[in-house]
Protein backbone atom coordinates (compact mmCIF):
# COMPACT_ATOMS: atom_id res chain seq x y z
CA UNK A 1 0.00 0.00 0.00
CA UNK A 2 1.48 3.42 -0.76
CA UNK A 3 0.72 6.76 -2.46
CA UNK A 4 1.59 6.87 -5.66
CA UNK A 5 1.76 9.99 -8.50
CA UNK A 6 1.67 8.93 -11.95
CA UNK A 7 3.10 12.02 -14.55
CA UNK A 8 1.10 14.45 -12.57
CA UNK A 9 0.79 18.13 -14.06
CA UNK A 10 -0.54 21.15 -12.79
CA UNK A 11 -1.03 24.77 -14.26
CA UNK A 12 -2.46 27.44 -12.51
CA UNK A 13 -4.69 29.86 -14.12
CA UNK A 14 -4.35 28.27 -17.88
CA UNK A 15 -4.55 30.37 -20.94
CA UNK A 16 -4.36 33.66 -19.30
CA UNK A 17 -1.46 35.97 -19.18
CA UNK A 18 -0.65 34.75 -15.84
CA UNK A 19 -0.36 31.32 -16.41
CA UNK A 20 2.30 29.54 -14.73
CA UNK A 21 3.15 25.43 -14.73
CA UNK A 22 3.52 24.25 -11.08
CA UNK A 23 4.12 20.75 -11.41
CA UNK A 24 5.48 18.95 -14.38
CA UNK A 25 5.47 15.26 -15.35
CA UNK A 26 6.30 14.07 -11.75
CA UNK A 27 6.00 10.18 -10.90
CA UNK A 28 6.95 8.35 -7.82
CA UNK A 29 5.97 6.30 -5.27
CA UNK A 30 5.83 6.89 -1.51
CA UNK A 31 6.36 3.46 0.08
CA UNK A 32 4.24 2.77 3.36
CA UNK A 33 6.19 3.17 6.64
CA UNK A 34 8.73 5.53 4.35
CA UNK A 35 9.36 9.32 5.71
CA UNK A 36 10.45 11.36 2.57
CA UNK A 37 11.33 14.76 2.51
CA UNK A 38 10.65 16.95 -0.53
CA UNK A 39 12.93 20.48 -0.65
CA UNK A 40 13.25 23.02 -3.23
CA UNK A 41 13.83 26.42 -3.41
CA UNK A 42 10.50 28.92 -3.10
CA UNK A 43 8.00 28.35 -5.85
CA UNK A 44 9.39 25.14 -7.11
CA UNK A 45 6.04 23.36 -6.62
CA UNK A 46 6.58 21.86 -3.46
CA UNK A 47 3.07 23.09 -1.83
CA UNK A 48 1.40 22.06 -5.33
CA UNK A 49 2.67 18.74 -5.00
CA UNK A 50 1.80 17.97 -1.34
CA UNK A 51 -1.85 19.25 -1.69
CA UNK A 52 -2.52 16.75 -4.95
CA UNK A 53 -1.87 13.99 -2.06
CA UNK A 54 -5.03 14.54 -0.57
CA UNK A 55 -6.92 15.89 -3.37
CA UNK A 56 -7.01 19.44 -2.60
CA UNK A 57 -5.86 20.23 -6.11
CA UNK A 58 -6.57 17.32 -9.03
CA UNK A 59 -3.80 17.22 -11.09
CA UNK A 60 -4.44 18.53 -15.11
CA UNK A 61 -3.14 15.30 -16.45
CA UNK A 62 -1.71 11.98 -14.80
CA UNK A 63 -3.10 10.79 -11.56
CA UNK A 64 -2.57 10.31 -7.98
CA UNK A 65 -3.58 7.01 -6.24
CA UNK A 66 -3.32 6.39 -2.54
CA UNK A 67 -3.70 2.34 -1.92
CA UNK A 68 -4.57 1.91 -5.50
CA UNK A 69 -7.78 4.45 -5.20
CA UNK A 70 -7.92 7.37 -8.20
CA UNK A 71 -7.87 10.35 -6.00
CA UNK A 72 -9.79 12.19 -8.39
CA UNK A 73 -12.38 9.62 -9.34
CA UNK A 74 -15.53 11.63 -9.76
CA UNK A 75 -17.24 8.84 -11.08
CA UNK A 76 -20.82 7.43 -9.12
CA UNK A 77 -19.19 4.29 -7.91
CA UNK A 78 -15.74 5.79 -7.51
CA UNK A 79 -16.35 9.12 -5.48
CA UNK A 80 -16.81 7.21 -2.42
CA UNK A 81 -13.80 4.99 -2.52
CA UNK A 82 -12.04 8.22 -3.98
CA UNK A 83 -13.14 10.35 -0.51
CA UNK A 84 -12.17 7.82 1.79
CA UNK A 85 -9.10 7.60 0.22
CA UNK A 86 -8.58 11.14 0.87
CA UNK A 87 -9.54 10.46 4.92
CA UNK A 88 -6.49 8.33 4.99
CA UNK A 89 -4.10 11.19 4.35
CA UNK A 90 -3.59 13.71 7.01
CA UNK A 91 -2.48 17.51 5.81
CA UNK A 92 -0.60 19.70 8.12
CA UNK A 93 -0.39 22.85 5.91
CA UNK A 94 2.20 25.56 6.72
CA UNK A 95 1.66 27.81 9.62
CA UNK A 96 -1.33 25.51 10.85
CA UNK A 97 -1.92 27.47 13.74
CA UNK A 98 -4.01 29.93 11.54
CA UNK A 99 -6.71 27.36 10.97
CA UNK A 100 -7.48 27.97 14.31
CA UNK A 101 -11.75 29.16 15.32
CA UNK A 102 -12.88 27.14 18.18
CA UNK A 103 -13.72 28.69 21.34
CA UNK A 104 -11.74 25.71 23.21
CA UNK A 105 -8.95 23.54 22.09
CA UNK A 106 -11.00 20.21 22.28
CA UNK A 107 -13.72 21.76 20.56
CA UNK A 108 -11.01 22.64 17.82
CA UNK A 109 -8.90 19.34 17.59
CA UNK A 110 -12.96 17.95 17.55
CA UNK A 111 -13.54 19.49 14.56
CA UNK A 112 -12.10 17.02 11.80
CA UNK A 113 -13.41 13.58 13.67
CA UNK A 114 -16.29 15.27 14.40
CA UNK A 115 -16.60 15.45 10.33
CA UNK A 116 -16.15 11.73 9.91
CA UNK A 117 -19.25 11.42 12.00
CA UNK A 118 -17.66 10.38 15.65
CA UNK A 119 -19.33 12.07 18.22
CA UNK A 120 -19.65 11.51 22.28
CA UNK A 121 -17.04 8.96 24.31
CA UNK A 122 -14.96 8.45 20.94
CA UNK A 123 -15.03 12.16 20.05
CA UNK A 124 -13.52 12.61 23.34
CA UNK A 125 -11.31 10.06 23.46
CA UNK A 126 -9.91 10.60 20.07
CA UNK A 127 -9.38 14.44 21.19
CA UNK A 128 -7.43 13.25 24.61
CA UNK A 129 -5.51 10.64 22.94
CA UNK A 130 -4.53 13.47 20.09
CA UNK A 131 -3.68 16.19 22.45
CA UNK A 132 -1.27 13.97 24.86
CA UNK A 133 0.33 13.14 21.56
CA UNK A 134 1.12 16.00 21.04
CA UNK A 135 1.90 16.91 24.63
CA UNK A 136 -0.27 18.57 25.91
CA UNK A 137 -1.89 18.16 28.94
CA UNK A 138 -5.63 17.17 28.44
CA UNK A 139 -7.62 18.15 32.18
CA UNK A 140 -5.59 21.17 32.02
CA UNK A 141 -5.74 22.88 28.33
CA UNK A 142 -9.50 21.14 27.01
CA UNK A 143 -11.24 23.86 28.20
CA UNK A 144 -8.64 27.20 27.13
CA UNK A 145 -9.50 29.04 24.02
CA UNK A 146 -6.65 28.12 21.51
CA UNK A 147 -5.92 31.90 21.05
CA UNK A 148 -4.38 32.82 24.63
CA UNK A 149 -1.69 29.96 23.88
CA UNK A 150 2.00 30.73 22.47
CA UNK A 151 2.95 30.09 18.91
CA UNK A 152 4.44 26.89 19.32
CA UNK A 153 1.44 25.39 21.42
CA UNK A 154 -0.92 26.84 18.94
CA UNK A 155 1.16 25.00 16.65
CA UNK A 156 0.79 21.57 18.28
CA UNK A 157 -3.20 22.07 19.01
CA UNK A 158 -3.59 22.54 15.71
CA UNK A 159 -1.16 19.14 14.49
CA UNK A 160 -3.51 17.71 17.42
CA UNK A 161 -6.59 18.13 15.13
CA UNK A 162 -5.06 17.12 12.10
CA UNK A 163 -3.88 13.82 13.93
CA UNK A 164 -7.22 13.42 15.84
CA UNK A 165 -8.38 12.30 12.38
CA UNK A 166 -6.46 9.08 12.52
CA UNK A 167 -4.46 9.82 9.13
CA UNK A 168 -2.26 6.68 7.93
CA UNK A 169 -0.11 8.58 5.76
CA UNK A 170 0.85 12.15 7.52
CA UNK A 171 1.69 15.39 5.13
CA UNK A 172 3.61 18.33 6.63
CA UNK A 173 4.15 20.94 5.06
CA UNK A 174 7.82 23.09 6.99
CA UNK A 175 6.56 22.21 10.37
CA UNK A 176 9.00 23.85 12.00
CA UNK A 177 8.97 26.96 10.24
CA UNK A 178 9.02 30.28 12.42
CA UNK A 179 9.66 28.15 15.70
CA UNK A 180 12.17 28.64 18.30
CA UNK A 181 14.84 25.92 18.32
CA UNK A 182 13.66 23.86 21.45
CA UNK A 183 10.36 24.30 19.59
CA UNK A 184 11.80 22.79 16.81
CA UNK A 185 13.43 19.95 18.57
CA UNK A 186 10.36 19.17 20.32
CA UNK A 187 7.95 19.01 17.21
CA UNK A 188 11.00 16.48 15.53
CA UNK A 189 10.87 14.25 18.52
CA UNK A 190 7.06 14.24 18.52
CA UNK A 191 6.73 13.45 14.73
CA UNK A 192 9.63 10.56 14.94
CA UNK A 193 7.77 9.07 18.52
CA UNK A 194 5.07 9.25 16.40
CA UNK A 195 6.12 7.36 13.64
CA UNK A 196 7.26 4.71 15.46
CA UNK A 197 4.00 4.13 17.82
CA UNK A 198 1.25 4.34 14.97
CA UNK A 199 3.25 3.09 11.93
CA UNK A 200 3.02 6.46 10.30
CA UNK A 201 4.32 7.11 6.56
CA UNK A 202 5.50 10.84 6.77
CA UNK A 203 5.80 12.97 3.90
CA UNK A 204 7.96 16.02 5.43
CA UNK A 205 8.71 19.36 3.14
CA UNK A 206 11.72 21.16 4.29
CA UNK A 207 14.37 23.59 3.14
CA UNK A 208 16.44 22.51 6.56
CA UNK A 209 18.98 20.12 5.06
CA UNK A 210 20.28 18.67 8.56
CA UNK A 211 16.80 17.42 9.76
CA UNK A 212 16.23 15.81 6.26
CA UNK A 213 19.33 13.82 7.20
CA UNK A 214 18.79 13.29 10.49
CA UNK A 215 14.75 11.97 9.76
CA UNK A 216 14.06 11.10 5.82
CA UNK A 217 14.90 7.89 4.39
CA UNK A 218 13.79 9.22 0.72
CA UNK A 219 14.30 13.11 -0.47
CA UNK A 220 12.59 14.55 -3.43
CA UNK A 221 14.32 17.20 -4.54
CA UNK A 222 11.78 19.52 -6.73
CA UNK A 223 13.56 22.35 -9.53
CA UNK A 224 11.15 24.49 -11.79
CA UNK A 225 7.97 22.10 -11.13
CA UNK A 226 9.93 18.96 -12.19
CA UNK A 227 11.59 16.08 -10.09
CA UNK A 228 15.35 16.55 -9.95
CA UNK A 229 16.11 13.71 -7.78
CA UNK A 230 14.42 10.95 -6.02
CA UNK A 231 17.15 9.05 -3.97
CA UNK A 232 18.12 8.14 -0.50
CA UNK A 233 19.43 11.26 1.44
CA UNK A 234 23.08 9.78 0.93
CA UNK A 235 22.84 9.57 -2.96
CA UNK A 236 20.70 12.58 -2.91
CA UNK A 237 22.59 14.57 -1.38
CA UNK A 238 26.12 13.42 -3.25
CA UNK A 239 24.72 15.14 -6.69
CA UNK A 240 25.85 18.12 -5.36
CA UNK A 241 25.70 20.04 -9.25
CA UNK A 242 21.91 18.97 -9.15
CA UNK A 243 21.40 20.02 -5.95
CA UNK A 244 22.87 23.96 -6.58
CA UNK A 245 20.82 23.85 -9.78
CA UNK A 246 17.59 23.48 -7.48
CA UNK A 247 18.69 26.18 -5.11
CA UNK A 248 19.76 24.24 -2.26
CA UNK A 249 22.96 22.49 -1.02
CA UNK A 250 24.30 19.54 0.75
CA UNK A 251 24.28 19.10 4.82
CA UNK A 252 27.13 21.61 6.30
CA UNK A 253 28.98 18.53 7.55
CA UNK A 254 28.95 17.02 3.76
CA UNK A 255 29.62 20.30 2.72
CA UNK A 256 32.50 20.65 4.93
CA UNK A 257 33.84 17.25 4.19
CA UNK A 258 33.55 17.92 0.10
CA UNK A 259 35.47 21.21 0.94
CA UNK A 260 38.54 19.37 2.85
CA UNK A 261 38.49 16.85 0.19
CA UNK A 262 38.65 19.19 -2.53
CA UNK A 263 42.17 20.89 -0.19
CA UNK A 264 43.37 17.42 -0.33
CA UNK A 265 42.14 15.60 2.83
CA UNK A 266 42.08 12.56 1.85
CA UNK A 267 38.17 12.20 4.25
CA UNK A 268 35.69 9.74 3.50
CA UNK A 269 32.54 11.24 2.64
CA UNK A 270 30.28 8.36 3.30
CA UNK A 271 27.83 9.42 6.09
CA UNK A 272 25.53 12.42 6.24
CA UNK A 273 25.31 12.28 9.75
CA UNK A 274 27.14 15.16 12.17
CA UNK A 275 28.73 11.92 13.83
CA UNK A 276 29.57 10.17 10.67
CA UNK A 277 31.85 13.76 9.74
CA UNK A 278 33.32 14.29 12.81
CA UNK A 279 34.44 10.37 12.93
CA UNK A 280 35.88 10.49 9.16
CA UNK A 281 37.93 13.58 10.24
CA UNK A 282 39.60 12.38 13.38
CA UNK A 283 40.29 8.88 10.92
CA UNK A 284 41.56 11.09 7.98
CA UNK A 285 43.73 13.36 10.37
CA UNK A 286 45.04 10.05 12.55
CA UNK A 287 45.95 9.10 8.79
CA UNK A 288 47.64 11.98 7.88
CA UNK A 289 49.58 11.72 11.28
CA UNK B 1 -10.49 27.26 -7.27
CA UNK B 2 -10.33 30.57 -6.07
CA UNK B 3 -6.67 31.49 -6.93
CA UNK B 4 -8.09 31.22 -10.59
CA UNK B 5 -9.83 34.91 -9.86
CA UNK B 6 -7.82 37.83 -11.22
CA UNK B 7 -8.96 41.08 -9.40
CA UNK B 8 -9.72 43.48 -11.87
CA UNK B 9 -8.48 43.19 -15.30
CA UNK B 10 -5.16 44.81 -16.27
CA UNK B 11 -3.62 43.31 -18.99
CA UNK B 12 -0.02 43.99 -18.88
CA UNK B 13 1.58 45.97 -22.11
CA UNK B 14 3.18 48.98 -23.75
CA UNK B 15 0.78 50.44 -25.86
CA UNK B 16 0.28 53.99 -26.60
CA UNK B 17 -2.71 53.32 -24.80
CA UNK B 18 -0.75 51.98 -21.88
CA UNK B 19 1.72 54.80 -21.75
CA UNK B 20 -1.13 57.50 -21.78
CA UNK B 21 -1.20 59.62 -18.49
CA UNK B 22 -4.02 58.06 -16.31
CA UNK B 23 -5.82 61.29 -15.76
CA UNK B 24 -6.39 62.22 -19.38
CA UNK B 25 -7.73 58.62 -19.83
CA UNK B 26 -10.41 58.78 -17.28
CA UNK B 27 -11.15 62.40 -18.36
CA UNK B 28 -11.02 61.05 -22.52
CA UNK B 29 -13.43 58.44 -21.44
CA UNK B 30 -15.90 60.63 -18.94
CA UNK B 31 -16.31 63.13 -22.29
CA UNK B 32 -16.46 60.49 -24.68
CA UNK B 33 -19.68 58.26 -22.55
CA UNK B 34 -21.05 61.63 -22.44
CA UNK B 35 -20.86 61.97 -26.07
CA UNK B 36 -21.99 59.30 -26.62
CA UNK B 37 -25.12 60.08 -25.18
CA UNK B 38 -25.29 63.86 -26.86
CA UNK B 39 -25.21 62.51 -30.25
CA UNK B 40 -27.55 59.90 -31.66
CA UNK B 41 -27.00 60.08 -35.48
CA UNK B 42 -25.75 57.18 -37.90
CA UNK B 43 -23.12 58.79 -38.57
CA UNK B 44 -22.05 59.55 -35.12
CA UNK B 45 -22.54 55.82 -34.29
CA UNK B 46 -20.01 55.26 -37.35
CA UNK B 47 -17.45 57.42 -36.05
CA UNK B 48 -17.93 55.82 -32.73
CA UNK B 49 -17.45 52.73 -33.61
CA UNK B 50 -14.71 53.58 -36.30
CA UNK B 51 -12.54 55.17 -33.09
CA UNK B 52 -13.23 52.54 -30.44
CA UNK B 53 -12.34 49.64 -32.85
CA UNK B 54 -9.11 51.46 -33.60
CA UNK B 55 -8.45 51.81 -29.76
CA UNK B 56 -9.57 48.43 -29.22
CA UNK B 57 -6.46 47.30 -32.26
CA UNK B 58 -4.13 50.20 -30.69
CA UNK B 59 -4.30 48.86 -27.18
CA UNK B 60 -2.52 45.24 -28.28
CA UNK B 61 -5.25 43.05 -26.33
CA UNK B 62 -6.18 40.33 -27.70
CA UNK B 63 -9.85 40.66 -29.45
CA UNK B 64 -11.31 38.43 -27.75
CA UNK B 65 -10.30 39.09 -24.23
CA UNK B 66 -12.08 42.70 -24.52
CA UNK B 67 -15.48 40.99 -26.48
CA UNK B 68 -15.42 38.48 -23.20
CA UNK B 69 -15.86 41.84 -21.25
CA UNK B 70 -19.33 42.33 -22.60
CA UNK B 71 -20.11 38.73 -21.69
CA UNK B 72 -21.61 39.69 -18.00
CA UNK B 73 -23.59 41.78 -19.35
CA UNK B 74 -24.38 40.47 -22.63
CA UNK B 75 -28.40 39.61 -21.29
CA UNK B 76 -29.24 42.66 -20.36
CA UNK B 77 -28.14 44.58 -23.96
CA UNK B 78 -30.19 41.67 -25.64
CA UNK B 79 -33.12 42.54 -23.60
CA UNK B 80 -33.38 46.16 -24.05
CA UNK B 81 -32.95 45.32 -27.47
CA UNK B 82 -36.04 43.54 -27.26
CA UNK B 83 -37.71 45.85 -25.43
CA UNK B 84 -36.95 48.55 -27.64
CA UNK B 85 -37.75 46.38 -30.83
CA UNK B 86 -41.85 46.53 -29.74
CA UNK B 87 -42.17 49.76 -27.93
CA UNK B 88 -41.52 52.09 -30.44
CA UNK B 89 -44.12 53.44 -32.51
CA UNK B 90 -43.82 53.94 -36.50
CA UNK B 91 -44.49 51.43 -39.24
CA UNK B 92 -45.19 48.32 -38.44
CA UNK B 93 -43.93 45.34 -39.96
CA UNK B 94 -45.53 42.28 -38.14
CA UNK B 95 -47.49 42.29 -35.09
CA UNK B 96 -47.45 39.01 -32.43
CA UNK B 97 -50.54 38.75 -29.77
CA UNK B 98 -50.31 42.49 -28.92
CA UNK B 99 -46.21 43.12 -29.70
CA UNK B 100 -46.16 45.44 -32.98
CA UNK B 101 -42.66 45.20 -34.53
CA UNK B 102 -41.88 48.42 -36.39
CA UNK B 103 -39.16 49.75 -38.55
CA UNK B 104 -38.30 52.31 -35.44
CA UNK B 105 -37.81 49.73 -33.15
CA UNK B 106 -35.58 47.94 -34.67
CA UNK B 107 -33.54 51.27 -35.57
CA UNK B 108 -33.60 51.92 -32.09
CA UNK B 109 -32.72 48.70 -30.79
CA UNK B 110 -29.84 48.46 -32.83
CA UNK B 111 -28.71 52.39 -31.52
CA UNK B 112 -29.16 51.27 -27.55
CA UNK B 113 -27.73 47.89 -28.09
CA UNK B 114 -24.92 49.71 -30.08
CA UNK B 115 -24.10 52.53 -27.34
CA UNK B 116 -24.40 50.11 -24.53
CA UNK B 117 -21.57 48.11 -26.46
CA UNK B 118 -19.52 50.80 -26.97
CA UNK B 119 -20.25 51.96 -23.33
CA UNK B 120 -18.80 48.40 -21.90
CA UNK B 121 -16.23 47.98 -24.27
CA UNK B 122 -14.49 51.91 -23.61
CA UNK B 123 -14.64 51.71 -20.34
CA UNK B 124 -12.97 47.80 -20.07
CA UNK B 125 -10.39 49.57 -22.51
CA UNK B 126 -9.24 51.78 -19.90
CA UNK B 127 -9.17 49.04 -17.22
CA UNK B 128 -7.34 46.81 -19.44
CA UNK B 129 -4.66 49.33 -20.42
CA UNK B 130 -4.50 50.91 -16.50
CA UNK B 131 -2.79 49.23 -13.75
CA UNK B 132 -5.69 49.82 -10.85
CA UNK B 133 -2.51 51.62 -8.64
CA UNK B 134 -2.26 54.36 -11.26
CA UNK B 135 -6.05 54.51 -11.68
CA UNK B 136 -6.16 55.31 -7.92
CA UNK B 137 -3.43 57.48 -8.17
CA UNK B 138 -5.07 59.06 -11.37
CA UNK B 139 -8.22 59.35 -9.17
CA UNK B 140 -6.74 61.30 -6.09
CA UNK B 141 -5.01 63.50 -8.13
CA UNK B 142 -8.74 64.26 -10.22
CA UNK B 143 -10.14 64.61 -6.93
CA UNK B 144 -8.09 66.81 -5.06
CA UNK B 145 -9.42 69.73 -6.00
CA UNK B 146 -12.45 69.09 -3.83
CA UNK B 147 -10.36 69.27 -1.31
CA UNK B 148 -11.27 72.43 -0.03
CA UNK B 149 -15.07 71.28 0.14
CA UNK B 150 -13.56 68.55 3.12
CA UNK B 151 -13.34 65.91 0.41
CA UNK B 152 -10.99 63.40 1.71
CA UNK B 153 -9.03 62.86 -1.70
CA UNK B 154 -5.41 61.37 -0.43
CA UNK B 155 -7.09 59.12 2.10
CA UNK B 156 -9.88 57.71 -0.54
CA UNK B 157 -6.88 56.72 -2.80
CA UNK B 158 -5.20 55.21 0.19
CA UNK B 159 -7.61 53.02 1.51
CA UNK B 160 -8.54 52.14 -2.26
CA UNK B 161 -4.69 51.22 -2.68
CA UNK B 162 -4.65 49.49 -0.09
CA UNK B 163 -7.89 47.21 -0.76
CA UNK B 164 -6.87 46.56 -4.05
CA UNK B 165 -3.34 44.92 -2.36
CA UNK B 166 -5.01 42.83 0.06
CA UNK B 167 -7.35 41.35 -2.44
CA UNK B 168 -5.51 39.14 -3.48
CA UNK B 169 -3.48 37.85 -0.28
CA UNK B 170 -7.27 37.40 1.59
CA UNK B 171 -8.20 35.45 -0.87
CA UNK B 172 -5.01 33.32 -0.87
CA UNK B 173 -5.90 32.96 2.56
CA UNK B 174 -9.37 32.06 2.01
CA UNK B 175 -8.04 29.64 -0.27
CA UNK B 176 -5.75 28.19 1.74
CA UNK B 177 -7.87 28.23 4.99
CA UNK B 178 -10.70 26.51 2.93
CA UNK B 179 -8.37 23.96 2.01
CA UNK B 180 -7.20 23.20 5.15
CA UNK B 181 -10.37 23.11 6.51
CA UNK B 182 -11.42 20.66 3.73
CA UNK B 183 -8.43 18.08 4.74
CA UNK B 184 -10.11 17.88 8.56
CA UNK B 185 -13.17 16.92 6.43
CA UNK B 186 -14.71 20.35 6.10
CA UNK B 187 -17.64 20.44 3.48
CA UNK B 188 -18.66 23.42 1.94
CA UNK B 189 -20.97 22.15 -0.60
CA UNK B 190 -23.54 20.57 0.34
CA UNK B 191 -26.59 20.95 2.52
CA UNK B 192 -29.22 23.58 2.80
CA UNK B 193 -28.44 27.11 2.93
CA UNK B 194 -28.47 27.39 7.25
CA UNK B 195 -26.00 24.44 7.13
CA UNK B 196 -23.82 26.04 4.37
CA UNK B 197 -23.57 29.44 6.29
CA UNK B 198 -22.62 27.24 9.58
CA UNK B 199 -20.05 25.92 7.60
CA UNK B 200 -18.51 29.23 6.69
CA UNK B 201 -17.76 29.73 10.69
CA UNK B 202 -14.37 27.74 9.97
CA UNK B 203 -13.00 29.81 7.54
CA UNK B 204 -14.61 33.51 8.89
CA UNK B 205 -12.85 33.31 12.22
CA UNK B 206 -9.54 32.45 11.33
CA UNK B 207 -9.81 34.82 8.02
CA UNK B 208 -10.86 37.96 10.01
CA UNK B 209 -8.63 37.56 13.01
CA UNK B 210 -5.41 37.28 9.74
CA UNK B 211 -7.45 40.36 8.40
CA UNK B 212 -6.93 42.58 11.79
CA UNK B 213 -3.39 41.23 12.34
CA UNK B 214 -2.37 42.27 8.77
CA UNK B 215 -4.33 45.87 9.26
CA UNK B 216 -2.65 46.37 12.53
CA UNK B 217 0.87 45.12 11.03
CA UNK B 218 0.46 47.27 8.44
CA UNK B 219 -0.39 50.43 10.00
CA UNK B 220 2.40 49.62 12.29
CA UNK B 221 4.79 49.44 9.15
CA UNK B 222 3.20 52.97 7.54
CA UNK B 223 3.77 54.60 11.23
CA UNK B 224 7.43 53.30 11.42
CA UNK B 225 8.15 54.73 8.15
CA UNK B 226 6.48 58.41 9.15
CA UNK B 227 2.78 58.58 7.43
CA UNK B 228 1.32 61.17 8.35
CA UNK B 229 -1.37 61.31 5.74
CA UNK B 230 -1.56 63.16 2.55
CA UNK B 231 -0.55 66.58 3.48
CA UNK B 232 2.80 67.46 1.97
CA UNK B 233 3.07 63.93 0.86
CA UNK B 234 4.99 63.74 -2.67
CA UNK B 235 4.67 60.49 -4.90
CA UNK B 236 7.72 58.03 -6.19
CA UNK B 237 6.31 58.16 -9.51
CA UNK B 238 4.38 61.12 -10.17
CA UNK B 239 1.88 61.20 -13.09
CA UNK B 240 3.52 63.59 -16.26
CA UNK B 241 1.34 64.66 -19.31
CA UNK B 242 3.62 64.40 -21.90
CA UNK B 243 3.41 64.39 -25.89
CA UNK B 244 1.06 61.26 -26.48
CA UNK B 245 -1.56 62.95 -23.86
CA UNK B 246 -1.64 66.12 -26.01
CA UNK B 247 -2.08 64.13 -29.17
CA UNK B 248 -4.66 62.23 -27.47
CA UNK B 249 -6.53 65.13 -26.55
CA UNK B 250 -6.17 67.28 -29.65
CA UNK B 251 -7.73 64.00 -31.47
CA UNK B 252 -10.27 64.08 -29.00
CA UNK B 253 -11.19 67.53 -29.84
CA UNK B 254 -10.81 67.07 -33.22
CA UNK B 255 -13.41 64.14 -33.10
CA UNK B 256 -15.94 66.68 -31.22
CA UNK B 257 -15.67 69.26 -33.92
CA UNK B 258 -16.15 67.46 -36.62
CA UNK B 259 -19.31 65.57 -34.62
CA UNK B 260 -20.97 68.53 -33.84
CA UNK B 261 -19.87 69.80 -37.53
CA UNK B 262 -22.18 66.91 -38.62
CA UNK B 263 -25.04 67.84 -36.12
CA UNK B 264 -25.26 71.43 -37.34
CA UNK B 265 -24.82 70.76 -41.27
CA UNK B 266 -27.27 67.88 -40.84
Amino acid sequence: MSIELKQVSYTYMPKTPYEHKALDDVSFTLDEGSFTAIAGHTGSGKSTLVQHLNGLLHPECGQVLVDGVDLADSSRTGRQAAKEARNKVGMVFQYPEQQLFEETIAADIAFGPKNQGLEGEALAKRVKEAMELMGLDYAAYKDRSPFQLSGGQKRRVAIAGVLALHPKYLVLDEPTAGLDPQGREDLIQIICRLRKKWKLTIVFVSHNMEDIARLADSVVIMNHGQMAIKAAPQAAFEQVGILQAAGLQEPQMLHLLHRLQAVGLPVKADGIQLADGIHAIKEALSHAK
Amino acid sequence: MLSNITIGQYFPGNSILHRLDPRVKVLLLFFFLIEIFLFSNAVAYGIFSAVAFALMLLSGIPLGMLLRSLKPLWWIILFTFVIHLFSNPGTPIAKFWWFTLTWEGIRMGCFISLRLVLLILMSSLLTFTTSPLKLTDALESLLSPFRRFGLPAHELAMMMTIALRFIPTLIEETDKIMKAQQSRGADFTTGNVMKRLRNMVPILVPLFLSAFRRADELAMAMEARCYRGGVGRTQMKSLKTGGVDYLAIAGFVLLTVSLLGIKVLA
